[in-house]
């Protein structure tokens, strides 16, 4: 039954605008809807029963030839969706204060959440694309909602790039369709592995590989992220950084790159140079900046690379470690972001040089924080450490001892910014005018603390947590 | 020169014009005969439904939804269209310059001028019972895109009303 991951967020939407648009009461019953979806996708990935997975839905079904394909890759994806669709509807419910205007926004949460499912379920590049085209319309629309110039601009720098990923990725699925008669992902392996030094090919794999830097936001390609991420409103910044750029253009690349293009040296070698590239320019350029979202988008660059560093290696250990490192960042990305949205909500701005010492009004916001940037950092025992490790490990094992002491390297100047951060938003005394701040709302409190837990408890309890969950995903190598 | 050839040179003279074209609406007018001149070529190569397709949305429809667009914004006065124009030129010269070389470069490199029809694999249903019968997912998803697209006209366009009340 996995086309209710599909079914039951469209229906629901159509419901909701035909039947509960109505009212400001009954608007409010997106609300719970949207909660519950959520909850469910959650549940049902986590224990991942052959009941729901393996059954199909025979009339709905053969109606719309639906035939999707799950894995623990994709199991995780969907938990990472679900947690990270429930802490932007919370932050939505703090900050957005109009009941219609937090009504189509999560109208429009779930059809970006229906898109990421789609992605993460199709078994074909052409439904594959398509998928990807509703989340990325769904996002210029959560983007731009708040109508201001900087949210306008920012939905129109990553309209614009997402559409040049799309030429490149539209244009590299016709090459491989002509090449290899088909766009499900078996057809084209297997055109693939029959001409595997066919320039066309490579010309096409390189096309769509460029296309998911685009989408997942990596250098040289990240010129709309911190644009989008800064200008979008704090709940669809939180929904941006914690997932979409993941499921859009990281999972996707994990994807296509373990399934249909085959793993070879300059495949590796260009990974891990765009990775690395990232994670430096991520790094660095976070270091100057001001603004509590722009740094934190520069920072998700960077712990992106990390994630395609790791891919690069081509070895089940280092795509175990990048899978890994792309659930811990939703979380602990989120997290900075939820805090982010509180910190501007109390105190009306996200500019750095005007904060300082909030620690002592918002004492868990603070705490958070720290947990958070702790984890990005690679601190032990947090999440964050665990993952990086791996890696790093998985780097050494394949011989690649430069990129494995520069990931290392980075690590010390993530936590130079990070520390910067806190020290100027959280620690110190606190800055005249914020004496009347109060602690976020006990909704968006419970978000934090519930992530905050999971990046500990994820850390503490790495061995279960990985064996159970990450190392499963090395399977799709097998296949 | 042969007659393909001939099509794709004033397609690609039409998409500079848009790019380069002094006003909106002349980009415009640029954008749909580019599209035209596409939908010629996507006829000769066979295709003679995505030539519909193709004729009727982007030379058909996208230009009558940029015109009306356009006929609801201030026109501009001769001398900032004069500005406007001398602004593109500098900003876009190079654009005619790259063309021409790499122009240049085909003719040098004696690049077979005629279309290398690629090897197609043979399509044994019509392309409807494609798109219905194997494809009907994507078309779900396209549904899924219109309601999305129709949400954002709803989110973007009815408080500006409210606004203007």
């Amino acid at each position: 039954m996995p086309s209710l991951m599909i079914l039951i967020p469209l229906f629901g939407v159509i419901i909701l605008n035909l039947v509960f648009a109505s009212n400001d009461k009954m608007k409010r019953a997106a609300f719970w809807f949207a909660l519950a979806l959520f909850i469910s996708q959650i549940a049902v990935a986590i224990f991942h029963h052959p009941i729901f997975w393996n059954n199909s839905l025979k009339p709905l079904d053969s109606f719309f030839k639906v035939s999707f394909f799950v894995d623990h890759l994709s199991f995780i994806m969907f938990i990472c969706i679900g947690m990270v669709s429930i802490a932007s509807l919370f932050v939505a419910k703090y900050t957005i204060t109009e009941e219609g205007g937090r009504f189509k926004f999560i109208n429009l949460l779930i059809l970006a959440s229906l898109g990421m499912s789609g992605i993460i379920m199709v078994k074909d590049i052409f439904s594959l694309y398509v998928f990807m085209e509703i989340t990325a319309v769904s996002s210029f629309l959560l983007i731009a909602y708040p109508k201001s110039l900087e949210s306008l601009e920012g939905a129109f720098k990553y309209l614009i790039l997402s559409a040049v990923a799309t030429v490149l990725m539209l244009s590299a699925i016709g090459i491989l369709l002509l090449a290899s008669g088909g766009t499900s992902f078996f057809a084209i392996a297997s055109g693939i592995a029959e001409a595997r030094n066919s320039s066309l090919i490579v010309f096409a794999i390189g096309l769509f590989i460029c296309g998911l830097f685009i989408k997942g936001g990596l250098v040289p390609f990240h010129g709309w992220l911190p644009d989008a991420y800064t200008a979008a409103p704090a709940s669809v910044s939180v929904l941006l950084a914690g997932v979409v750029t993941k499921a859009a253009g990281i999972y996707t690349m994990i994807r296509i790159v373990t399934s249909l293009f085959p793993y070879n040296q300059p495949v590796n070698n260009v990974l891990m140079l765009v990775g690395t590239i990232s994670i430096f320019v991520g790094a660095i350029v976070a270091i100057g900046q001001d603004n509590f979202k722009r740094m934190l988008a520069y920072s998700s660059i960077s712990q992106m690379g990390y994630i395609i560093l790791g891919l690069g290696t081509g070895t089940g250990l280092g795509i175990a470690g990048a899978v890994f490192h792309l659930f811990n960042h939703s979380v602990f990305k989120s997290l900075l972001f939820v805090n982010s949205a509180a910190v501007e909500k109390e105190t009306g701005t996200c500019d750095m040089n005007k904060l300082g010492g909030i620690s002592q009004k918002m004492p868990v916001t603070g705490a958070t924080s720290v947990i958070a940037f702790l984890s990005t950092c690679g601190i032990p025992p947090l999440s964050g450490f665990w993952s990086k490790i791996i890696i790093v490990i998985a780097l050494w094992q394949t011989s690649h001892y430069a990129y494995a002491c520069l990931a290392v390297l980075a690590s010390i100047i993530t936590l130079a910014y990070f520390l910067s951060m806190q020290r100027r938003v959280f620690f110190g005394k606190l800055r005249s005018g914020l004496e009347g701040l109060k602690e976020a709302d006990r909704g968006v409190l419970a978000v934090s603390i519930i992530l905050a837990a999971i990046t500990i408890g994820v850390g503490v309890f790495f061995p279960f947590f990985f064996n159970i969950f990450i190392l499963p995903v090395k399977e799709i190598l097998v296949r | 020169m042969n007659i393909n050839l001939t099509f794709l040179i004033l397609t690609i003279i039409a998409a500079l014009w848009s790019v380069m074209g002094r006003s909106l609406l002349k980009a415009t007018i640029g954008l749909a005969a580019t599209s035209a001149l596409i939908s010629i070529l996507i006829f000769r190569l066979d295709s003679p439904l995505a030539a519909v397709f193709e004729l009727s949305v982007c030379t058909g429809l996208i230009t009558a939804v940029f015109v009306s667009t356009i006929s609801l914004t201030k026109p501009l006065t001769h001398k900032e269209i004069l500005q406007a124009s001398k602004d593109r030129f500098k900003r876009y010269w190079y654009l005619p310059v790259i063309l021409v070389v790499i122009g240049i470069a085909l003719v040098l490199l004696k690049v077979r001028q005629d279309f290398i029809m690629a090897p197609v694999p043979a399509l044994q249903q019509d392309v409807r019972d494609v798109l219905w019968n194997f494809r009907r997912l994507d078309i779900l998803g396209q549904v899924i895109i219109l309601l999305a697209g129709a949400l954002g006209v709803v989110i973007l366009f009815e408080e500006n009303k409210r606004n203007e009340r």
